[in-house]
């Protein structure tokens, strides 16, 4: 049983990363409509950076929140020099773009900082919390109280402040933003922003856990897609929701079903992927869309 | 409006052009390049072969694809596991892989139907990534991480021919056939179907195009021609393993697709010698360059030439036949003058 609740436990925390991640994938996708497929490797970038950071003398604490300001900046810069001037291109233009853009930061971080892994030193201490006869690693904790705490202060800027507001609108109804003096530009921007900054967040609580290395981000964009798919691409709950769903099904598929095991736990997201599309493709909580003929 | 203008050259200058590619592809690489560089020019062969596929699938299909070393991986272990496992002839394996990823394609079509845009290039992206753990754990079957040795085919004793040479004509031979049979079905009413599905479904679902059947079997064609280039790919490296057919392979018949032009099946043969040159001579000077020229060229592709290199070159062909007069008949001009004549004749 208490391997059970740990497993429960690892997928939460696994999940949270991947919530974060999905969260910054609907980010783009709510504010542009566009999946930025590019997205975990902006996060290695900011992984990358906080090392970089370290390795310049700044301790980890701010050079984690560094990265994190230069990576909304980053996402914003994406979103003015790239994304913009898309707006209105075809698909296969959108795509090929992200793809690109993908393609190219993947080896700009093998350029910089070669393909040897590097160790990246975790937010957390190395200790473990005992409740009675049940363990969990400070880490785990920390990463879950950390996302749930990201996500009550988007939840705050969101229901609470007038730019969450006026990004909301923004999202929702452009043409009515504007009228009411929504500048939706820059309500995008802001978008992107934020969501670079969420995928950061993921890139630098993973990295500890897997080392840093140009790929690490495979093994984590893979779940996160599945989870905004789960949850629907423009759901933020449904992000949440999905990413948390995916870790924990995820860590206990890999557990319990021994013809699957770790090493095949990544079909656990294709299935769950391709399973949304086919039943549901608008996920859990996504918004149906409704085309105008 | 658009004016299509059909180039018909004369018979001289047609069989020239006929005699120049018959000598570079049946002389030049073959015999006279270096020999290592005979069996990168059948893998050149290959990549264009699936990337073929590409145009067809999302040049005219516009379902767009990132996973399609998925059905490269396919045909390659079809063809290994049939050498290896049962002792098959190589080359009796290759209408096996072309079933094979047909079936699959048809499979996977089914729910790219309901997938658009954007899920079906993720959904192809994550299939493209699931591979490689799959083929490691089937181990007993697809001899895991190490892979399979299927070796290369010999040269038949009678040619004087040695086995890159020989393989390199096998390849030749299959995409010939290939690019032939992919013309044919692109030109003519097909094309206009797909087009018509591509750009505007209700107008297509109004003329009569079931766009349902009709992307299904552009799903399973193209997925036939990845197949078919992996085993021939399997044939050409003689070995098969894993983490060959890895997401970048995908994302590289995907670049290569996009460099050559999407939608021209001519410029199939430049992206191919773009993915296979390239990340080779990139390499040289820093393991890491090739991804970051792939992903440049793939942005400047886009925002400077859209059509592709392929795409570009045929445009430029065009205008050149329509400059020196070698367009199908010879009333065109007059035709143009009575339809300019007749619109003027019409009450405004």
């Amino acid at each position: 049983m208490t391997l059970f609740a740990s497993q429960i436990v690892d997928g939460l925390a696994d999940g949270a990363i991947y919530a974060s991640l999905a969260l910054a994938l609907v980010f783009s996708y709510r504010s542009t409509g566009i999946v930025n497929f590019a997205q975990g490797e902006m996060a290695m970038l900011s992984a990358y950076l906080v090392w970089q950071l370290m390795a310049w003398g700044l301790p980890l604490i701010p050079a984690v929140l560094v990265s994190i300001v230069v990576s909304f900046i980053a996402g914003a810069l994406l979103y003015a020099s790239i994304v913009k001037p898309l707006s209105h291109a075809s698909l296969l233009t959108v795509v090929s773009v992200l793809i690109g853009l993908y393609l190219a930061l993947n080896s700009l971080a093998g350029f910089i900082w070669t393909y040897t892994i590097k160790p990246l030193p975790s937010l957390f201490p190395k200790a473990h919390l005992q409740f009675g006869s049940f363990s969990v690693s400070a880490e785990t904790a920390g990463i879950i109280v950390v996302v749930g705490l990201v996500l009550l202060l988007l939840y705050l800027l969101f229901e609470t402040t007038k730019v969450g507001l006026a990004m909301r609108g923004a999202a929702s109804t452009p043409d009515s933003a504007v009228l009411v003096g929504v500048s939706v530009p820059v309500m995008l921007l802001i978008g992107w922003g934020i969501a670079a900054a969420l995928g950061a967040l993921s890139g630098i609580l993973v990295a500890p856990r897997v080392f840093l290395n140009p790929t690490m981000m495979f093994g984590v964009i893979i779940y996160a897609f599945a989870a905004a798919t789960l949850g629907g691409f423009d759901s933020i709950v449904g992000a949440v929701v999905g990413g948390l769903l995916v870790g924990v099904v995820e860590n206990l598929v890999g557990t319990y079903v021994p013809w699957i095991g770790p090493d095949l736990k990544i079909i656990v997201a294709l299935v769950l992927i391709f399973g949304t599309l086919l039943i549901k493709p608008d996920g859990l909580f996504g918004r149906k869309k409704v085309v105008r003929l | 409006m658009n004016v299509v203008i059909k180039p018909r050259l004369p018979i001289a200058v047609r069989a020239m052009v006929g005699a120049t590619l018959a000598v570079v592809f049946l002389y030049v690489v073959p015999f006279v390049i270096p020999n290592y560089l005979v069996s990168q020019f059948a893998t050149v062969l290959v990549f264009a072969i699936a990337i073929v596929g590409i145009n067809l699938v999302t040049g005219f299909g516009g379902a767009i694809t990132l996973g399609h070393a998925a059905f490269v991986a396919l045909g390659s272990y079809t063809t290994a596991i049939l050498v290896v496992r049962y002792g098959w002839n190589p080359y009796a394996t290759i209408p096996v892989s072309a079933a094979l990823s047909w079936v699959a394609g048809w499979c996977l079509g089914f729910p790219a139907l309901r997938l658009q845009g954007l899920y079906l290039a993720l959904g192809t992206l994550v299939l493209s990534i699931t591979v490689p753990p799959v083929l490691k754990r089937f181990e007993g079957f697809t001899g895991g991480v190490q892979g399979l040795n299927v070796g290369n085919p010999e040269a038949p004793a009678f040619l004087p021919v040695d086995d890159s040479q020989w393989i390199y004509f096998v390849s030749l031979a299959v995409a010939a056939v290939l690019y032939v049979i992919a013309r044919r079905i692109l030109s003519g009413p097909l094309r206009r179907a797909l087009v018509a599905a591509r750009d505007n479904q209700l107008v297509g679902a109004v003329m009569g195009v079931d766009r349902a059947t009709l992307t299904t079997a552009t799903f399973a064609m193209s997925s036939l021609y990845a197949g078919v280039a992996g085993s021939l790919y399997a044939m050409i490296v003689g070995f098969v393993s894993p983490d060959t057919f890895n997401v970048m392979m995908s994302l590289s018949l995907f670049v290569g697709a996009v460099v050559g032009g999407i939608t021209s099946l001519n410029g199939a043969i430049v992206g191919a010698m773009f993915i296979q040159f390239v990340p080779v001579w990139a390499s040289d000077i820093d393991v890491s360059l090739g991804g970051l020229v792939f992903g440049c060229a793939l942005i400047l592709t886009l925002v400077a030439i859209p059509a592709g290199i392929g795409g570009l070159s045929e445009r430029l062909f065009i205008r050149l036949c329509a400059r020196l007069g070698w367009v199908e008949g010879a009333s065109a001009k007059r035709s143009a003058a009575a339809v300019v004549g007749s619109a003027q004749n019409e009450p405004a």
